[in-house]
């Protein structure tokens, strides 16, 4: 059981390492997205991966990163399973991960909206206390809910003028 | 001095090629993540009929694949960049949903499949989305429309994402597991959809004259089919009695609710306009559509269907 942990340790890390294809700043890890690593038999491995949002064209590359990784670490058979319950949010990227991605320059998702019931229609942009991942400046102002990616929403700096990208909450 | 040129050997994105050369050959018309439900629990729960559950897959898949469609069409022709971004995002989610649900289907109740020629790698969900005919799908006729301006679009996004919502909220309790799954995630994703429309229709509505002729215009045209949103098909009622979907004539009222709070903040009265007969009686559940649908996946599914064996 000993040996097997340790294998099982090992595969742990190869997989920590992969980085998300669209936010190269971060590990899946980081990003949450690495649900399990399990070795089931010698050289098998199996991981639990969770789709950040459902049409996110990066899972099929996240798929193949882990893959190729694991092969190379000398794990024949790779596993690669979707975990679909329950459901990715923003609160799963680590400390570590917001810190990368601020230095990326890109502003980190705030604590994700909980419901009890419906969600609440909101008419007026949604209200967050996103700071410049620049300048560091309180004054930025949402441009659009919808960014570069399905997870982002595009942020103005009305201190530097910069145009940043927010990860938004969900 | 010139080392900042090189490729750093253990980043594995540097190189858009690098991922050719690997793992041979694809179907060419889908992604390469073979199976969207590998290692999720697909059994059927007890006593639920595989058909129902199945086609009831299906209809929510093929509404997600059309309105998908039809949005996806807007990418480059919007208005502007931020709204061309909005709803190629929108798009994109939809086309997820609809893979797994599509897939869902597959899984529940193979014979939904079409049969392709033998050697096809298509995956079962690719099957259903291109190898179907336009009798064969069962979306709501709302998401098959040919588009129209941008107050078309918005009005069709929010009545579209004002019913969905309101079924997902129940969906999400659902005793299939993946049908669970699929609400849960699903629901953030319509939220930010619904509410992006939401406020474009107020900002139309209270803009010009112009965008709010445009507007009513809109709505006027695409009333007439919100009340098909909250019929209930015999599958649909089929799958609410076995705990597996949501009967959608349940959710009418709190879908209403949500509609009437934006309309109340854009200054816009229902339209009196009356829903949108069917065929004898036939809507798009059953299969029945119009022309346009006919039009649209002639062009979504001739090159899969040209190449059905087609890899890459």
């Amino acid at each position: 059981m000993i040996l097997k942990s340790r294998t099982t340790e090992r595969a742990r890390r190869v997989a920590e390492r992969v980085t998300d294809p669209e936010l190269p700043m971060l590990t899946l890890a980081d990003l949450g997205v690495l649900r399990d690593v399990d070795v089931v038999a010698d050289d098998h491995v199996v991981v639990d991966i969770t789709p950040t949002y459902s049409g996110c064209p990066a899972m099929a590359a996240m798929r193949d990163d882990l893959v190729r990784e694991l092969r190379a670490a000398g794990f024949g058979t790779v596993d690669v399973r979707v975990s679909l319950h329950p459901a990715w949010t923003t609160d799963w990227i680590t400390p570590r991960g917001r810190a990368a991605l601020a230095a990326a320059g890109i502003s980190p998702p705030g604590p994700a909206p909980s419901h009890d019931g419906p969600i609440p229609l909101t008419l007026l942009p949604t209200a967050r206390q996103v700071r410049c991942p620049r300048c560091d400046s309180p004054a930025t102002d949402l441009v659009s809910e919808f960014g570069s990616t399905a997870c982002k929403a595009q942020y103005r700096c009305a201190s530097c003028l910069e145009p940043f990208d927010h990860v938004k909450e969900i | 001095m010139d080392s900042h040129i090189e490729t750093p050997p253990d980043d594995e994105h540097e190189s858009a090629y690098s991922g050719l050369l690997v793992n041979d050959a694809h179907w060419a018309f889908g992604t390469d993540f073979e199976d969207p439900l590998a290692g999720v629990d697909t059994t059927i729960p007890d006593g639920v009929d595989a058909a129902t559950l199945g086609t009831y897959a299906l209809m929510l898949g093929d509404d997600s694949l059309v309105m998908s469609h039809r949005v996806s069409e807007w990418t480059s022709n919007a208005p502007d960049l931020e709204d061309d971004i909005a709803l190629s995002n929108i798009a994109l989610d939809l086309l997820g949903q609809a893979r797994l649900l599509l897939a869902r289907a597959a899984k529940a109740d193979e014979s939904l499949v079409p049969v392709l020629p033998e050697g096809s790698p298509a995956p079962p969900e690719d099957a259903l989305a291109f190898f179907r005919e336009a009798h064969q799908l069962r979306n709501v006729r709302l998401a098959e429309l040919v588009n129209g301006d941008f107050a078309e679009a918005t009005v069709r996004v929010l009545l579209f994402s004002v019913w969905r919502l309101a079924v997902w909220e129940r969906l999400h309790s659902s005793r299939d597991h993946v049908l669970a799954a699929v609400a849960a995630k699903g629901v953030k994703e319509l939220a930010y959809h619904r509410d992006y429309a939401a406020r474009w229709f107020v900002t139309l509505a209270q803009g010009t004259d112009e965008s709010r002729r445009r507007l009513l215009a809109a709505l006027e045209e695409l009333w007439p089919l919100w009340p098909e949103l909250f019929d209930t098909h015999p599958v649909e009622a089929a799958a609410a009695e076995a705990g597996v979907g949501v009967d959608p004539a349940t959710v009418r009222e709190a879908a209403e609710g949500v509609l009437d709070q934006v309309l109340a903040a854009a200054d816009v009265a229902s339209p009196a306009s009356p829903r949108r007969s069917g065929v004898l009686g036939r809507t798009g559940r059953d299969g029945m559509h119009g022309e346009p649908l006919s039009r649209m996946l002639a062009e979504m599914q001739s090159v899969a269907r040209a190449h059905p064996r087609g890899l890459w």
